[in-house]
């Protein structure tokens, strides 16, 4: 039912891990849909130069959330911010329909992180 | 992909005995005749379906009139549950059953309460176990049927059917136990139980998919299930699935006279897979009664991770299992087993079930065993959850 790309980032998770003293952390869902996703940002001069995740979910959640991360790192907040889901899952040759839900945990993620990455910015 | 495969599913379902397939395969081809006709050829049909009737009886301890042959076990239940309510509706409009029921018995009753009929969803003890105290105080001067399931197909838990049995006859209530799982795993004796409708099923004791059978207490009065020709003594109409009703005879007729040896290897290879599984991983529990379960069923929850993950790790090896987590089942709600015995929502998601079978080897526990723990280990890394405990 996934795409062999899906199966290879869910068995191959890029970016995996945590970041300490991340200058951006965002975590989105929870434990009763059964996903939860929670995504670390290391940035400078408002470019994404590392990027790490944690994910509790099924295969297509941790695949969204390895792909996700790939496609921000290096780019700046305002590009990353421009990553849809549907990209995401473009990216991953596809998810099935039910799964297109785990791909705007990924979506939701990011963009939380680089809130509380603006936020704790403007708070300086 | 792996080329090896180690099947530890058969609570879904089972393979077709090579016997079985044997005895169905002329009943597609030279001997198709259609049971209701008088020719020889059809004579031939009639006596295979009065032959495999007569085995299932056997199997339960019933009268051969008193099987009726469905699509399945699913059709059994809605026929048992639905035909009673009907034909006891100016008699009463209450119906027990328990939380934990297959969808099956549950739908059905769900179904009923939009016709007006009222429904107790009786709960279950933390290992999943119904009381009989409880069947007892929930019976109502109107109840005319109390439906629990014999044996649970996610954590295979084995309910307290006979005394139920004596309860529901002590008051007059008609008792429907739901046996899919018990069939072909346990001694079935109907009298001793004091059941008056069973609901079986033949591929789960390694018979063909497609075919069931519903037990119905002889003097009990059922509608007609299915209107039209006169099959089943006319309650249940269509032209008989005759290779499946063969092959549900022959698998059942094997399946109870293994059943010992069978359940014997069973239980080894749970015990073994359940000690290795609590000695090997950290943060796991065993869902279910350690004792009053299914000879085969094991049934545990990991910390911190979700099952369809794990399912398709498993699958990347070769070893085919089943989660009652939302993702494997398509929905959106964890299984209804698993909340019913109060596990929190992330300990539903993260249930896997292992139900193993005749052709499963030590070798296969062994392998489980081995791979198994780094696959929680690499998930539980992935997961914002576990926090290095």
């Amino acid at each position: 039912m996934y795409s062999e790309k899906v199966m290879d980032h869910f068995m191959h998770p890029r970016n995996a891990g945590e970041i300490e003293n991340a200058d951006g952390v965002g975590e989105v869902g929870n434990a009763q849909c059964g996903d939860i996703m929670k995504v670390y940002l290391a940035i400078e001069d408002d470019i994404i130069v590392d990027v790490k995740f944690k994910t509790f979910g099924c295969a297509a959640a941790i695949a969204t959330s390895s792909m996700a991360t790939e496609l921000i790192k290096g780019k700046t907040i305002d590009e990353a911010l421009q990553v849809t889901n549907k990209a995401v899952a473009e990216a991953l040759d596809g998810l099935p329909a039910i799964k297109m839900h785990c791909s705007l945990l990924a979506e939701q993620a990011i963009k939380a992180a680089i809130e509380d990455y603006l936020n704790k910015k403007d708070g300086q | 992909m792996s080329d090896r495969l180690i099947y530890l599913d058969h609570g879904a379902t089972t393979p077709v005995r090579a016997e079985v397939l044997e005895a169905m395969l002329p009943y597609f081809s030279e001997k198709y005749g259609n049971a209701s006709s008088i020719y020889s050829i059809a004579k031939e049909s009639k006596v295979a379906i009065d032959k495999a009737r007569d085995k299932v009886a056997t199997s339960i301890g019933a009268k051969p009139k008193e099987i009726y042959f469905t699509s399945g076990g699913t059709e059994a239940d809605n026929w048992a549950i639905k035909g009673v309510a009907h034909q006891n509706r100016d008699k009463g409009r209450h119906i027990i059953t328990t939380s934990i029921e297959h969808h099956a018995v549950l739908y059905t009753c769900q179904y009923l309460e939009k016709e007006g009929f009222n429904i107790t969803y009786l709960p279950v003890d933390e290992k999943g176990i119904v009381s009989p105290r409880q069947v007892e105080s929930a019976i109502r001067d109107d109840t005319v049927l109390i439906s629990v399931m014999f044996a649970n197909n996610e954590i295979g838990t084995i309910q307290p059917i006979e005394e139920i049995g004596k309860i529901a006859k002590e008051y007059g209530v008609l008792f429907h136990t739901d046996a899919v799982q018990a069939v072909g795993n346990l001694h079935i004796d109907v009298e001793e139980l004091g059941v008056d409708l069973l609901s079986m099923s033949a591929h789960k004791f390694y018979g063909p998919k497609g075919v069931g059978a519903l037990y119905v207490r002889d003097g009990i009065k059922l509608g007609s299930y299915l209107h039209g020709g006169a099959q089943e003594r006319g309650k249940r109409a269509s032209t008989e699935n005759v290779p499946g009703i063969v092959g549900m005879g022959t698998a059942i007729e094997i399946a109870t006279s293994n059943i010992d040896s069978y359940n014997k290897k069973l239980l080894e290879l749970r015990e073994m897979t359940i000690d290795g599984v609590l000695a090997k991983i950290p943060h796991v529990r065993l869902n279910g009664d350690r004792e009053r379960r299914l000879p085969g069923n094991v049934n545990f929850s990991f910390e911190f991770i979700e099952g369809e993950s794990l399912l398709l790790m498993l699958d990347m090896v070769g070893i085919c299992a089943s989660s009652g987590s939302a993702c494997a089942s398509g929905s959106l709600d964890p299984s209804h087993v698993l909340l019913a015995i109060g596990l929190p929502h992330e300990l539903a998601h993260g249930s896997l079930r292992f139900s193993f079978g005749k052709d499963n080897t030590k070798k296969d526990a062994e392998y489980l065993l081995e791979v198994l723990p780094d696959m929680v280990e690499r998930l539980r890394q992935l997961s914002p959850l576990y926090t290095n405990k």
